[in-house]
């Protein structure tokens, strides 16, 4: 058992800055209106550094770096940008602990996941992207004889990524690793919730980046966010949020007919087949944890399994296991190694979460363990904990149709085959979801039949740089990960070239 | 005229169509959407700062169940809306229009909101964001009486 020295307290591994400014054009740039806000730690609820409370204004100048590097960048060759991405991912591979740290202390989640997943799949993502990048090739096609079709890649030139708070320095480096890749620079606003982790990375790698290619814009989402994406001079808006932000968001891009990525989040059933309980072995363990993902960074995941469907001839039986492996989980500071669930990334997320154990008991949905919030005492006393909680109910309750985006599975039972591709289809959403079954050919059909853009079978919660992410319905448009995700920063130049010296004939 | 959008107001419709008949016998009906105080004074605040206001309900994830407080035609609204209620707040002159996606209404139809108002950073576009809180939404059912009358 290891407890991290909370960052700014002697002996930390890091610590922050009292204030954090922008980040534009490779330095620090105070905030045009003077103002700050100031940033809590969800682990105790206290506030621990002061960020630039950004406007219009800075937007503005965090475009004109994007714009003035964005000719240079986009000329580099593929392996001099692969080798900027490397150099990134070698960085933080050298201070995984610090960034860990850093990451679990804005956001509450437990540093055992910031060690093993957060840190370690950036890094990844980056090192993917450096190989995908070269590996890209344009193509061409020989229309006739003497004439060619040649199909070019190009960066988009300057793009706005909008970047959530659940994983904040993960999910920027999904966003920044591509586009950087293809040749694009970046405005980037981080969520208000967790503003800084991004400023501590930057301040590990300002120097391997050209000053203007990223540029980090804070602040809040009306004041900060609003102008970014409303911006005539971006040339794509990505964004990860709820439906209503998505659909402005899709608003303000229609006005200067700019593409846009958009991911939503879901509400991802998780199927569990009467096989799975057949014999109590390893898989029957690896199946009884995939149900318990639910918990994972506290639920705040956009593909959190909150809807577990479970067939009803081992109903009982599994579920009694599922409640006993929830009950073994252990909360507590997310700065102790051992520590399985932590803090609430913020006090209104914690907020929203009791609002949905209300509602979801006012409609008769039954909580067979947890339910409350959780005061951990002493100083975490101050900090956004809640119960990992099981409902038992009907999938057209709330809580089966909304993201609750905590520790809060919802739990019903399904006839057959038939029945739970009903139930798991029937959702706004389609993200993420799985299936869980001994049997190759239900695991194949299911996974077809379901509405989602990810299906995990036999599996939960993993996220390799290769596998496309991205969701179907009210989920959001384009993808994440994989290097297709390249041409969604990127325009097709077609070269129509004619090598005939004789006229068409037409005039 | 049954549901949602006849249920905290009347409906603005074809000329002619609102009468004050109509408006005294729709205040008498039950409504879906309710405001706590504190959220009320908040909304004068926004009002005074910015003008008129409006909120869509939002689903997802993140800030997702948010309530987003907009200007009044920040967010364009269209036939995949359902408009649930005119909140009358007092000290703001025009009704705050509260909607929600007409899909993501049919999963909450059975449902009474309560916009409150809690400590916290904000989230999405949302105007109160920069002072220091969040607009939330309480729920409960909808009583049997009010279901009969907004659910037909």
């Amino acid at each position: 058992m290891t407890v991290f020295i909370a960052p700014g307290r002697p002996d930390a591994l890091m610590s922050y800055q009292p204030r954090y400014e922008h980040w534009i054009g490779g330095e620090a740039v105070a905030p045009a209106g003077g103002q700050y806000f100031e940033n809590p730690t969800p682990i105790t609820g206290q506030p621990f550094c002061e960020v630039a409370r950004g406007t219009a204004e800075d937007v503005e100048r965090a475009l004109d770096a994007a714009h003035a590097a964005a000719p240079a960048w986009g000329r580099t060759s593929p392996a001099e940008r692969a080798e900027v991405l490397n150099r990134i991912a070698d960085r933080m591979a050298m201070n995984v602990d610090r960034l860990a740290l850093a990451e679990s202390f804005e956001n509450g989640k437990p540093i055992r996941e910031t060690l093993a997943a957060d840190i370690p799949l950036a890094i990844d993502h980056l090192r993917y992207f450096a190989g995908a990048i070269r590996a890209q090739e344009g193509a061409l096609s020989q229309i006739d004889e003497d004439t060619v079709a040649y199909h070019f890649h190009e960066p988009l030139g300057v793009v706005a990524q909008i970047i959530p708070w659940n994983f904040p320095i993960l999910m920027a480096i999904w966003k920044l690793a591509p586009a950087l890749a293809a040749g694009n620079t970046v405005v980037l606003k981080p969520a208000e919730q967790t503003p800084v982790s991004v400023h501590y990375l930057m301040s590990l790698i300002a120097d391997l980046i050209p000053p203007g290619v990223v540029n980090i814009v804070n602040g809040f989402g009306v004041e900060a966010g609003k102008p970014l994406a409303s911006s005539g001079r971006v040339a794509k808006v990505a964004f990860t949020g709820e439906t209503t932000t998505g659909r402005l968001i899709m608003q303000y891009a229609s006005e200067h007919i700019k593409p846009v990525t958009l991911e939503l989040g879901g509400k991802s059933p998780n199927i569990f087949f009467d096989d799975v309980s057949r014999i109590r072995d390893d898989f029957y363990d690896k199946a009884q944890e995939g149900f318990a993902m639910f918990a994972l960074n506290q639920g705040e995941v956009c593909t959190c399994p909150s809807r577990a469907l479970i067939q009803r001839g081992h109903y009982g039986d599994f579920l009694s296991d599922a409640i006993a492996r929830t009950d073994r989980m252990k909360q507590g500071n997310p700065l102790d190694t051992e520590t399985m669930v932590g803090a609430q990334a913020s006090n209104d997320q914690l907020e929203k979460i009791l609002s949905y154990l209300d509602i979801g008991q006012a409609e008769g949905a039954k909580i067979l363990i947890g339910g409350e919030r959780v005061d951990l005492g002493g100083e975490l006393a101050g900090g956004y904990y809640v119960q990992p909680t099981i409902f038992e109910g009907d999938n057209a309750m709330r809580v089966f149709q909304e993201e609750i985006f905590g520790p809060v599975v919802a739990v019903t039972q399904f006839d057959d085959y038939d029945d739970a591709i009903r139930i798991a289809n029937d959702t706004l959403y389609g993200l993420g979801a799985a299936v869980w079954t001994r049997d190759g050919t239900t695991a194949y059909r299911a996974g077809r039949a379901i509405q989602a853009g990810r299906v995990w079978t036999n599996c939960y919660h993993l996220y390799p740089a290769h596998a496309a992410f991205g969701g179907y319905k009210g989920s959001g448009i384009g993808r994440e990960n994989h290097k297709m995700m390249l041409e969604h920063y990127q325009q097709t130049k077609n070269l129509l070239v004619s090598y005939s010296a004789k006229a068409m004939g037409f005039f | 005229m049954a549901g949602p959008e006849a249920s905290a107001g009347p409906e603005p419709g074809p000329a002619g169509a609102v009468g004050a008949a109509e408006v005294t016998e729709v205040t008498e009906a039950p409504a879906r959407v309710a405001v706590t105080d504190a959220a009320a004074a908040m909304m004068r605040r926004l009002y005074t700062a910015h003008g008129p206001l409006m909120f869509h309900q939002s689903g997802g994830c993140c800030d997702g169940s948010s309530p987003m407080c907009y200007l009044a035609g920040e967010f364009r609204t269209g036939a995949s809306d359902v408009l649930l209620a005119q909140l009358a707040v007092a000290d703001i002159a025009e009704p705050v229009l509260f909607w929600m996606g007409r899909e993501q209404f049919e999963r909450w139809r059975h449902t009474h909101l309560t916009v409150d108002i809690v400590p916290g950073r904000g989230g999405g576009f949302s105007l109160e964001a920069p002072e220091g809180v969040r607009f939330l939404i309480r729920s409960r059912l909808l009583t049997d009486a009010e279901d009969a009358v907004l659910n037909r």
